[in-house]
């Protein structure tokens, strides 16, 4: 099949789109004394996810787990996986700077390369941005990690 | 009578009007465009028609008495009767909205207004509505034949039911009948589901709403571009459709109504060109159709779009339904022949329009999509605006092809093609 199809559909995102990390058959909704939970939905397409973040406790917290229930297409599955196989260990400035590098990437339209580094293997999405309806699908669970482990460190701040 | 289709050898002869289908590549692949349940294209004519009356015949109507006044007057009031005719209604019946949602909120608000008791109310006491009192729709609805009824029993107190579809997801006068009870006043249903591409049974929803006495709204957004509609015959109330669905303009619709129920009806939208006498405190209002069509109208789509009914008439909706009967025929039973797709709605054999929706298992529908995206295939993917019936269906999203008299034999086997690919290369589980 096309070429332009198959930068879009890595191997690495089909695989993580059967295999998928973090997703669990637990409900996620409501959440503990170190985690946030947040749920994401697209209208457009009806693409649906809610992610549970655990943090560890302390002054500098970093992540302990990612789990969630979703339903939606392949990219928006396997960029579930990817970031919750990603996540844990991560100091939460880690975990920022490596979601707004992803957004930056989705949202360049094919100019901005992947930094590896930052990134690992959710490099594999770059082939996505030039997909411009598709960038929604890559970003939908990123966003509720973001919103997620924000709500779990300032709750074990508190704490 | 028997009707003789379109031909594939016409199909590819009228297809030169249209210079999007023609001229478009997606992908480096000339496009098949299967789309046209969400917006159909346009031809020439029709857009050579908008133009010609915006550059030569252009004048505020029903307002002016200068001569370019009168002449714009009767290109916009001909257009009224071409539109209406096509549906078999007659041009007080007809009144212009933007699209078939507007069409469908308009009745809405009209019925609140007469529960108020305000917007000339005087005559709508079949109009009012109050708590005990119900209001119908069905699970096979377009968003824009279910919002607009939810939100007028919240605001009336009123309350909604919703009649079931049964497995392939048709609405049945059955299931209808065992919905509805002396305290209903409405029966809003589609009569072709942009869904399923299944054809409701009219005449027979509407013998069980008139034993209870309660009005019908028809929502015929996918049957008037698809096959010969005359509402009269049909027996309901009222009818919405839009120009853009049926190779018109869009920003477009209409509201088809009795004329004697829409003279009735209290007035939505106020203001200029549909009054009589108007002082500081109060306003009366003329009849339909002007009732309805406060402010400056659609003037140069509604020319437009009776040229798209022209351009139809001189095919015939006879020959264009039978064509698309043919394609619903092969896009149905071409989906039955793939592994692991399932088609909605009606069996292949079963009565349907050209178009059809499918879940592939182990792919999402977007994409699916995307995948006929990159081979020239425009499809919907998606709710299609119909969340209740996906949800029915135990789905969230589907695929959805569909078709009109510019496609070809070739376009439906293109698709088939494409999707008899998809599970393979997403290595869905039996692939
Ligand atoms: C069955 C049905 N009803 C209503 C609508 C709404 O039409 P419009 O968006 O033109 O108002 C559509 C089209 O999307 C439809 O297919």
């Amino acid at each position: 099949m096309s070429a332009e199809l198959d930068q879009l559909y890595q191997t690495i995102i089909l695989e993580h789109s059967h295999k998928r990390s973090g997703e669990t058959e637990q409900d996620v909704s409501s959440a503990g004394e170190r985690s946030g939970v947040s749920h994401q939905y697209n209208p457009t397409c009806g693409d649906e996810i809610t992610v549970r973040v655990a943090v560890t406790a302390g002054e500098n917290p970093t992540v302990e787990a990612v789990e969630w229930n979703g339903e939606g297409c392949s990219i928006s599955m396997a960029a579930a996986s990817v970031l919750s196989e990603m996540a844990p260990g991560m100091t939460l400035p880690e975990l920022e700077a490596m979601i707004e590098h992803f957004r930056e990437m989705l949202r360049s339209r094919g100019q901005v390369a992947p930094d590896e580094e930052i990134l690992g293997d959710a490099a594999a999405f770059a082939g996505v941005s030039k997909f411009v309806a598709r960038v929604k699908c890559a970003m939908l669970s990123w966003v509720a990690v973001e919103d997620a482990v924000n709500q779990a460190a300032s709750k074990a701040r508190t704490t | 009578m028997t009707t003789t289709p379109l031909d594939n050898e016409q199909v590819l002869q009228l297809k030169q009007d249209f210079p999007l289908l023609t001229e478009t590549q997606v992908a480096g692949h000339p496009l098949v465009y299967l789309d046209t349940g969400a917006t159909s294209q346009v031809p020439l004519a029709v857009a050579d028609a908008e133009r010609d009356f915006t550059l030569r015949h252009r004048a505020a109507v029903h307002r002016g008495a200068h001569t370019l006044a009168v002449e714009a007057t009767d290109f916009f009031e001909d257009a009224r009767a071409t539109v209406s005719r096509f549906v078999g209604a007659d041009p007080y019946s007809l009144v212009w909205t933007s699209n078939a949602t507007e069409g469908l909120n308009l009745l809405s608000y009209a019925m609140s207004n007469a529960t108020a008791g305000s917007n000339g109310s005087e005559h709508a006491e079949r109009f009012r509505l109050g708590p005990g009192d119900e209001i119908v729709t069905t699970q096979a609805e377009h968003h824009a034949n279910l919002i607009p009824w939810q939100e007028l029993a919240a605001r009336t107190g009123a309350t909604l039911r919703v009649v079931p579809v049964d497995e392939r997801g048709l609405i049945t006068p059955q299931a209808v009948a065992a919905t509805l009870s002396e305290r209903t006043k409405l029966v809003a249903f589609t009569h072709v589901s942009n869904v399923t591409g299944a054809i409701t049974d009219v005449p027979g929803v509407v013998a069980e709403a008139q034993k209870v006495g309660a009005l019908t709204v028809l929502d015929a957004c996918q049957s008037v571009p698809h096959m010969p509609i005359d509402f009269p015959a049909l027996g309901v109330d009222f009818a919405v459709f839009s120009a853009h669905k049926m190779l018109g303009p869009t920003g477009i619709g209409a509201l088809y109504g009795r004329r004697e129920l829409l003279n009735a009806l209290p007035t939505f939208l106020t203001g200029g060109s549909m009054i009589t006498k108007v002082t500081t405190e109060h306003a009366q209002y003329l009849d339909s159709p002007v009732r309805f069509e406060a402010g400056t109208q659609r003037i140069s789509q509604a020319v437009a779009w009776a040229e798209a009914v022209r351009y139809l008439e001189k095919i015939g909706m006879d020959r264009i339904e039978a064509w698309e009967a043919e394609l619903g025929g092969r896009l149905a039973r071409g989906i039955t022949e793939i592994d692991g797709v399932r088609l909605l709605g009606p069996a292949p054999g079963v009565e349907r329009v050209g178009l059809a929706s499918i879940d592939v298992a182990g792919v999402h529908a977007h994409d699916v999509g995307q995948l006929l995206d990159v081979a020239g295939i425009a499809v919907r993917v998606g709710h299609h605006c119909a969340q209740p019936l996906h949800r029915e269906l135990g789905l969230t999203a589907s695929t959805r092809a569909s078709t009109y008299l510019y496609n070809t034999t070739d376009d439906v086997d293109r698709f088939l093609d494409e999707l008899s690919r998809v599970r393979g290369y997403f290595r869905a589980e039996g692939a």
